[in-house]
């Protein structure tokens, strides 16, 4: 019954450009594409925080590094995305385990404002990098090509590549998870001295687990710098962060679908609201206080509570 | 040169000064209530604003400053009582993301009651001109700002260690538990941490509103020092938050104000000023990471 659903929603993702463009809604392609891209960072989030329980308040520097490296390397000429991708994925897990080292020597409350400030240390370098736009940012000069006779330029195949990364990304999370490295890293949360009184590294699987989100952080930032033909220094603000945090926490924190579900919600919240309110942040915020406070554990704990009071408590945040 | 150097590092204490108001609240309400808020920033944008307003339908900065305490109490005061409260038993990520929140709320919040425009506030008229310092002319407002925090500062270390009130301060950041048990009234207690801590980041907004733009967001970034500074003090502790406070201004704008100007000396004009302001704003965050490899719980380590 689940794969069933599950397949309905892939092939109902897959046909959703079609069906916009049938029913002529091409604008909402784009923000589909942004769904789909902020999904993969804010699960990449989810799978440290909500089953690694690291709150980091850092993460919007590996998705701006991703999308720095697009723009550097098309202003330098390269048009490969593979050879983008592949950078990209480096300098998010060199930065990734930059970070982590310092970080996750600390705990707690230390944890979320070092990981704040040490992102604020390259939002800062990018600021200052006047060679690549500083304060301005940095312009894009057209989308990087694929190769293999697959177009992305137009929008149905853009969307259809983030659509496959997406998926990539939680096959790769869903199998990390269910083996050992990803049981380990949920017992180290539950109990971190335990872990280690049975002898697991600890430092060392967060630290491995901290450099895998990165890497898909850094993946999702390369997209959107394919997607908007820009990078600024603002893609690594703290407050984007913050916003990531809260895009899993409406989603639900530690849910396998709170990343993509949190994203969703989001953005078709901003979405709605912009449209109407000039001050729609405000909205944001409200709707935001009222979850924390009524349902701490998000949109999709709601939807399972009944089968998790069967099951009993068995996702913490 | 001899009369840059003088001014910046006067700078450099006087914004040292400042972020101890703010770091220090923000430390006193972890170390008392293990509260991590965010929006603390949020409440020097707020009193910027109240007294600029206040200063702006008056036209005296002292009457802004005046009405715009009190009033930052009372915020602060019904917050506490309205979200805060509920949120000291949950955990720190909850209370990141109500304090986010708050953040959001505040500033669209201000744009919303006043206008996107930056709001001007003046300084007051007496403070306006220079004054000379052992023969150099330096800011009779900056000097002003500075002296305000040394003032508050030794008050505030009256306040925690000669009276009663800071001695249930100090009991609560200790034990919380024992001064329950010995019938402190520790939701009056919060309260009152919670409000006097936002007034002290709400004075050094005024104060500094001359001197920066008062706009929507201007607590955001200077909440991320604030975070450096507790960090490098130690979390929970009002001495570690003073030299936190003073190891961070002086390296800041030192750093943002003199190393441009040193590396035109052995550098080409153009590299120097691309790397420079970067390094010079990244100064402060290396310094963070080499306290803290060196003692990972901050200098003044509040609690084992």
């Amino acid at each position: 019954m689940q794969r069933l659903l599950l397949l309905f929603f892939i092939v109902l993702a897959v046909l959703l450009p079609v069906l916009a463009q049938a029913t002529g809604m091409e604008y909402y392609i784009g923000v589909l594409t942004r769904i789909l891209i902020f999904a993969i960072v804010a699960s990449s989030l989810n799978f440290i925080l909500g089953y690694g329980g690291m709150v980091s308040f850092g993460h919007a520097v590996f998705f701006g590094l991703g999308a720095y490296v697009t723009a550097i390397a098309s202003f330098h000429g390269v048009t490969s995305a593979w050879i983008i991708w592949l950078v990209a994925a480096l300098v998010s897990a060199l930065a990734g385990l930059m970070i982590g080292a310092i970080a996750l020597r600390t705990r707690a409350v230390y944890f979320i404002m070092i990981t704040m400030a040490l992102a604020q240390l390259f939002y800062y370098f990018f600021v200052g990098f006047r060679y690549y736009g500083g304060d301005d940012g940095i312009q894009i000069n057209g989308r990087p090509v694929i190769g293999l006779g697959l177009d992305i330029s137009g929008d149905n195949g853009f969307y259809w590549l983030v659509l496959a990364w997406l998926l990539v990304v939680h096959v790769l999370l869903a199998r990390l998870l269910k083996s050992r490295f990803g049981l380990a890293l949920n017992a180290m949360r539950e109990n971190e001295r335990r872990a280690q009184a049975i002898g697991y590294p600890t430092l060392r699987y967060k630290l491995a687990a901290f450099v895998i989100a990165a890497v898909i952080a850094g993946i999702a930032g390369s997209l959107i710098g394919m997607s908007n033909l820009f990078a600024s220094p603002k893609l690594l603000h703290w407050s984007q962060s913050g916003i990531l945090l809260v895009m899993v926490a409406l989603g639900g924190v530690g849910y396998f679908y709170g990343g993509i579900l949190g994203a969703a919600v989001f953005l078709l919240l901003e979405e709605i609201l912009s449209t109407h309110f000039e001050y729609w942040q405000i909205y944001v915020g409200l709707i935001l206080l009222l979850v924390v406070m009524v349902a701490p554990r998000g949109v999709s704990s709601l939807m399972t509570i009944g089968k998790s009071l069967k099951q009993g408590e068995q996702h913490g945040a | 040169m001899a009369n840059l150097i003088f001014e910046q590092v006067l700078n450099s204490l006087q914004f040292g000064v400042m972020l101890f108001l703010i770091a220090s609240g923000l430390t006193l309400i972890f170390g008392v209530m293990n509260f991590v808020n965010l929006a603390h920033g949020s409440f020097f944008m707020i009193g910027a604003y109240l007294a600029a307003y206040i200063a702006g339908a008056t036209g005296s900065f002292w009457l802004g400053l005046l009405g715009a305490l009190p009033a930052t109490a009372a915020i602060g005061f019904l917050l506490e009582w309205l979200v805060f409260r509920r949120l000291y038993k949950k955990d720190h990520m909850v209370h990141v993301l109500a304090t986010f929140a708050l953040i959001l709320i505040f500033n669209d919040g201000v744009r919303m009651i006043w206008g996107p425009q930056p709001l001007p506030l003046n300084m007051p008229a007496a403070f306006a001109g220079p004054v000379m310092l052992f023969g150099l002319p330096y800011s009779s407002f900056r000097l002003l700002v500075m002296a305000v925090g040394i003032l508050v500062a030794i008050g505030l270390y009256l306040l925690i260690n000669r009276t009663r009130l800071g001695m249930w301060v100090r009991a609560g950041s200790n034990n919380l538990e024992m001064v329950t048990a010995m019938g402190i009234n520790i939701r009056l207690l919060f309260r009152l941490v919670f409000s006097f801590g936002l007034v002290l980041a709400a004075l050094a907004g005024i104060m500094l509103g001359p001197l920066v733009a008062v706009q929507a967001g201007m607590g955001d970034d200077v909440l991320i020092l604030a975070f450096v500074v507790v960090v490098i003090g130690g979390i929970g502790s009002v001495p570690g938050a003073a030299v936190g406070a003073l190891i961070v201004g002086v390296v800041d704008t030192l750093g943002r104000g003199l190393l441009p100007q040193l590396f035109a000396l052995f550098l080409s004009a153009d590299a120097a000023a691309s790397v420079g302001p970067a390094l010079g704003s990244m100064m402060i965050y290396l310094v963070m990471i080499a306290v803290l490899f060196w003692r990972p719980s901050g200098l003044f380590p509040a609690r084992s």
